[in-house]
């Protein structure tokens, strides 16, 4: 075999490698022998970081000299509902600082939860000719200021998303900094930005930019402006609008109505804040080519969202308010045949009362008309056993479950039973899934059935949930591709945790709040399993001012080859072979 | 204090072999009983308020972590049924991102002309909960220029002080901070900072009613 691979020259592995892009292939492919390894590392051009303190920029910069694509990801997943205090940590400037120096042909930085200052985007922007893409997910720390530093000195700049990120903007006039000159602009997204960009600079850089695939406006882009706008780009194929209510006047329509009509290849639509209904019908036209909708947003209620679905009949994808309700979402199933993915987000989350008519039902609907449906984000206060077993027979194909019943620990409201049978349902017949929420009244049961059943689940989300650790060791135990396990408000302690130890170095991560798991504990894991990253996050002060079986509010544990981080705030420790020795 | 924490020993060898149905692990301490175990599915069968569910989480068990106390708020845990207290919320739940709450928001975008500034700008008065938010986010706005506070403290920076002055609906300009916060931002239609010079003509103000400041 070795002999062999010395055969063939370096240069056709290299030309062989160029067509493998997925980095299981890739890792794969380094691990066959040591010079293929040294090929490879040579030619890889996109790296992936799931967790930025799994690994240090330094390694991996000596690891792969020449990369042209780097995407990280840094705060836990449970950062989105406000359960990481501020301050924890996902700093991008060290990544930024290393590669500036040693990958200065660096053209897409991909950051989710990462911590980004004004600071690093003027890094950026100075340090890489050739930079093309800047997507920030989720992402916080900076301001308008830092995105002018991009857009007035990165000339091949095609990408520019925000998706999500909170963005610090007094001045909408960092739009302006893209000079006349630019025109190389593929897809924008600053649907984040709270204040006003200058309209009029919009729509020039709208004008220069043919190549503009992707726009999706904010909130404060007001309709009377989105015709212009559309106007100047009807080769879009996806388009957030703004602010979709004005006075209803015709001439208003009939140039919004004209605008969407010119836009032969819009496929993707989203926005639509503040929905006015009859400027709806405006978009009439184009809906039997959309795949995309993201009406997420829209206060439109049911009868004004089944007349727009009902056109919809090329849609693979619909996020939409729980105003659609049960029965808009049989209008779903009985017109759009192609549907994958379908999220419903409550519109009053915090009510106590339900103020639509959207229950299990809905979803039954869709599991029954869309046989395509593949992924469900779904929001509602009331649930079933026999919904739950009707939709996983209906959809095995599922990779993606995402219940949220609002009220926690609600059960089946007609058997009043926990609803184990039902996810174990799911589990059981969509052997393909990938990701997993529960909710409801449950316990150690599904996860018994988790356990035994779910062996392609990646990531599992639990949250008031289960009895004892029992539970937790069933998932652990079982579950032989989980990457990613988050929990809070479980009783699960010590006891599975450490049964179940090196489970976790082939993890990703764990996140576990509001638990049971005690400070001894966590001490215990330190000590034994030093490339994990055992952190303490606990707002009460040190741990040691506390008995040690008393339990940490947070407990963030991953696997790392960089060992212990060294910017964690006051109230994050990490517990490590000396921690023994520290807090004693 | 459970005596097992100290002595645990990691068992990831025999993980597997570990038949946990036998050996039946609960979380009590030694010589608790086992009624929540018991019940119907592990959990009492009737649902329980959310409310409920925050006062009966385990924070109380972690807040006083000291013997005495600890051994109390089991009983509490296990006896369960506390009358719902006040609306509370749980951090993080319903697990919607803060985005998509202030989404649902309504929008109320009014113009901010600055005295001497070249450009206008617009604020949504709904993203705000009180005269000193809103004259703070102003600041931040139009960070060159000082806002004289409603409670008519003077800040100075550079010499120059504006007036936070609106129209109201009647097409009346009026100084910031005599109505309550909410029945301003229902009659605001427009912002204006005003050079003190300018604000003289206004209607006066009585100091006293500006005590409401959040709505």
């Amino acid at each position: 075999m070795l002999r062999m691979a010395r055969s063939l020259p370096e240069e056709v592995l290299e030309h062989v490698f160029s067509f493998i892009h997925s980095d299981k292939d890739r890792n794969a492919i380094s691990m066959v022998c040591k010079s293929w390894y040294e090929i490879e590392r040579w030619c890889r051009r996109r790296i992936f970081v799931g967790n930025c303190y799994a690994v240090n920029p330094s390694m991996v910069i000596r690891r792969f000299p020449e990369v042209r694509s780097v995407e990280l990801k840094g705060k836990p997943h449970f950062a989105d509902f406000n359960l990481v205090p501020d301050g924890w940590g996902g700093y991008v400037y060290p990544w930024i600082a290393a590669m500036a120096n040693a990958y200065p042909w660096l053209e897409e930085i991909s950051l989710k939860r990462m911590v980004v200052t004004d600071e690093t985007l003027e890094l950026i922007a100075k340090s890489f000719k050739n930079f093309k893409v800047l997507v920030l997910s989720s992402c916080e720390g900076f301001s308008t200021d830092g995105l002018a530093a991009i857009a007035a000195n990165c000339r091949n700049l095609r990408q520019l998303d925000l998706r999500e990120s909170e963005v610090d903007d007094p001045s909408g006039h960092w739009l302006s900094h893209f000079p006349d000159s630019f025109t190389s602009l593929v897809s924008l997204n600053i649907s984040c930005l709270g204040s006003e960009v200058n309209f009029s600079a919009l729509e020039h850089l709208v004008g220069r930019c043919p190549n503009l695939r992707t726009l999706r406006l904010n909130r404060a882009v007001p309709l009377d402006r989105l015709a212009n706008i559309l106007r100047r780009a009807p080769q879009l194929v996806e388009l957030g609008a703004g602010t979709y209510s004005a006075e209803l006047r015709p001439d208003v329509f009939s140039s919004i109505a004209g605008a969407f009509s010119g836009c032969k290849e819009l496929k993707s639509l989203s926005g639509f804040w503040d929905v006015v209904p009859g400027y709806l019908p405006a978009i009439y036209p184009i809906c039997s080519s959309l795949t995309s909708l993201n009406l997420s947003y829209a206060t439109i209620q049911s009868p004004d969202l089944v007349k727009l679905v009902s056109q919809c009949q090329s849609l693979q994808r619909l996020w939409v308010l729980d105003y659609i309700e049960d029965i808009g979402l049989e209008a779903l199933a009985a017109f759009c045949k192609d549907l994958q993915e379908l999220r419903v987000f409550p519109s009053e989350p915090f009510a106590l009362e339900p103020n639509v008519s959207l229950t299990e039902q809905g979803l039954v609907s869709v599991s029954e008309g869309c046989l395509k449906l593949h992924s469900v984000l779904y929001f509602c206060r009331q649930m079933t056993n026999d919904a739950l077993v009707t939709i996983a027979r209906n959809c095995p194909k599922m990779t993606r479950f995402r219940l949220c019943i609002i009220e926690p620990r609600t059960p089946d409201y007609i058997t009043l039973q926990p609803l184990d049978d039902g996810f174990g349902a799911i589990v059981e017949h969509c052997k393909d899934l990938r990701r997993l929420s529960l909710s409801g009244l449950l316990t150690d049961r599904v996860f018994e059935y988790i356990g035994t059943h779910a062996k392609k689940l990646e990531m599992l989300s639990v949250a008031f949930a289960g009895d004892s650790d029992l539970g937790l060791h069933h998932v652990l135990y079982g579950c032989e591709n989980l990457r990613k396990l988050e929990i809070r408000d479980c009783p699960f302690g010590d006891k599975a945790l450490l049964a179940n130890a090196a489970k976790l170095e082939t993890m990703r991560s764990l996140w576990m709040s509001s638990c049971s798991v005690s400070f001894g504990a966590c001490k215990l894991l330190g000590q034994k399993m030093p490339r994990l990253n055992i952190e303490v996050i606990d707002e009460r002060g040190p741990p040691d001012s506390r008995p040690e079986s008393c339990p940490v509010e947070k407990l963030y544990i991953y696997r790392t080859l960089a060992g212990p981080r060294f910017d964690m705030p006051g109230f994050v420790w990490t517990m490590d072979e000396d921690s023994a020795l520290r807090f004693s | 204090m459970s005596p097992e924490i100290g002595t645990h020993q990691l068992e990831s060898d025999t993980a597997g072999d570990m038949n946990f149905k036998e050996t039946e692990l609960t979380l009590a301490l030694p010589g608790e009983s086992r009624t929540l175990k018991e019940m119907n599915g592990g959990k009492i069968g009737t649902k329980r308020g959310f409310l409920e569910t925050v006062d009966l989480n385990l924070g109380s068990l972690r807040a006083d972590c000291s013997d005495k106390d600890r051994n109390e708020s089991e009983n509490d845990v296990l006896t369960a049924a506390k009358p719902p207290a006040a609306k509370a919320q749980v951090v993080g739940w319903p697990p919607v991102r803060d985005y998509r709450k202030n989404a649902m928001k309504s929008c109320k975008y009014v113009k901010v002309a600055v005295d001497g500034a070249p450009y206008l700008r617009k604020v949504n008065l709904e993203m705000y909960n009180s005269y000193e938010q809103l004259l703070s986010a102003l600041e931040d706005m139009f960070s060159c220029f000082t806002i004289r506070n409603y409670l008519n403290e003077r800040k100075m920076v550079n010499g120059v002080e504006n007036v936070p002055t609106y129209e109201d609906k009647d097409g009346d300009w009026m100084m910031l901070g005599d109505v309550p916060w909410k029945m301003f931002v229902e009659s605001c239609k427009r912002l204006r900072l005003m050079k003190s010079s300018e604000a003289n003509g206004l209607a006066p103000r009585t100091p006293s009613k500006c005590s409401s400041t959040s709505g």
